[in-house]
């Protein structure tokens, strides 16, 4: 009874393993494409110095970066070294971990088209008001 | 013939394919640029190895100690404050990119979880308490408190935000 309780979960979860591989597989080399043909000093240059603007710019640009946080935060910090305000260093880094295009086509195809999509644009705009909220929190502070 | 092959595949393989299709096209322009890709494809697999082994165990205990009907009392309709309690806490200590924890979401969503659970662990990927202590490194303790704070908070109204707009029909 045990071992066939055994055998169908581990069934399934091959099935999972084979449906998933595949997209799991396509997502890391479109990574791994995006880390080679983004340089990182790119980062830098596209902001405007208006707080507004930048703070979408900053979103957007997260939205497209992918990797590790760790590496948001070392370019988010080199951003606010050279004088990007902290409403535009917020806004990307919390799209960085939150809205992946990258990764789009994997969620859709994992967990639904409509849901990847409704997700990423509400973490998108989220990544803009979590920025003005945490900015405007630190300046009451 | 060409939908049989499509079938046969699915809709992962296709997408896989149409990525190696987009490597070939670029490795015949620039092959030092799909040089440098692979070389980092490689170190990311590498790296992300035990935290798929990972996956797929958590997947294999949830199939064979969670009955559909356990999943939609824990994370499904009517789950509650448990079900938040419980996805944000998941999402703060799970390890490793959040692509990889799609298949065990989408498992998981087959089997009742509701879309604004899923949202809302995906949201609190983004908090990773061993890479704090860098972020106070770069941008201060007060930053990262008032940050993390907000990152729960709205991983929560995410997650109420994507279940009106996708599920409509289930409370969020």
């Amino acid at each position: 009874m045990r071992s066939h309780a055994y055998r169908e979960a581990l069934l399934k979860t091959l099935q999972s393993i084979k449906r998933s591989l595949p997209i799991l597989l396509g997502v890391l080399m479109l990574l791994a494409l995006g880390g080679a043909l983004i340089p990182r000093d790119l980062y830098g240059r596209i902001f405007t110095g208006n707080h507004l603007i930048d703070s979408f710019i900053g979103a957007a640009v997260g939205s497209v970066s992918a990797g590790n946080p760790l590496t948001s935060y070392i370019v988010a910090g080199e951003l606010k070294r050279q004088g990007v305000s902290m409403l535009a260093v917020t806004a990307f880094l919390v799209a960085w971990v939150t809205v992946g295009l990258i990764q789009l086509p994997a969620e859709a195809l994992m967990l639904g088209r409509r849901f990847a999509v409704v997700r990423n644009i509400i973490s998108f705009v989220m990544a803009v008001g979590i920025a003005v909220m945490t900015v405007l929190t630190l300046g009451w502070i | 013939m060409i939908r049989k092959s499509a079938e046969r595949v699915g809709t992962g393989g296709i997408f896989l394919l149409v990525v190696l299709a987009v490597y070939l096209a670029l490795g015949l322009i620039r092959p030092d640029l799909v040089g440098n890709a692979v070389s980092v494809l490689g170190r990311l697999m590498l790296h992300l190895v035990p935290v798929l082994i990972l996956v797929f165990g958590i997947m294999f205990v949830t199939n064979l100690f969670c009955e559909p009907g356990g999943i939609v009392t824990l994370l499904g309709e009517g789950s509650g404050a448990r079900g938040w309690i419980l996805v944000v806490s998941g999402g703060i200590v799970s390890s490793g990119p959040i692509y990889m924890w799609y298949p065990l979401l989408s498992d998981l969503k087959e089997r009742g979880m509701k879309d604004s659970l899923i949202a809302a662990f995906l949201y609190n990927r983004a908090i990773k308490i061993p890479l704090l202590p860098m972020m106070v490194y770069y941008f201060g303790w007060s930053f990262t408190v008032v940050l993390s704070v907000y990152m729960v908070l709205f991983s929560i109204i995410n997650g109420i935000m994507v279940q009106r707009l996708v599920g409509g029909e289930q409370k969020g």
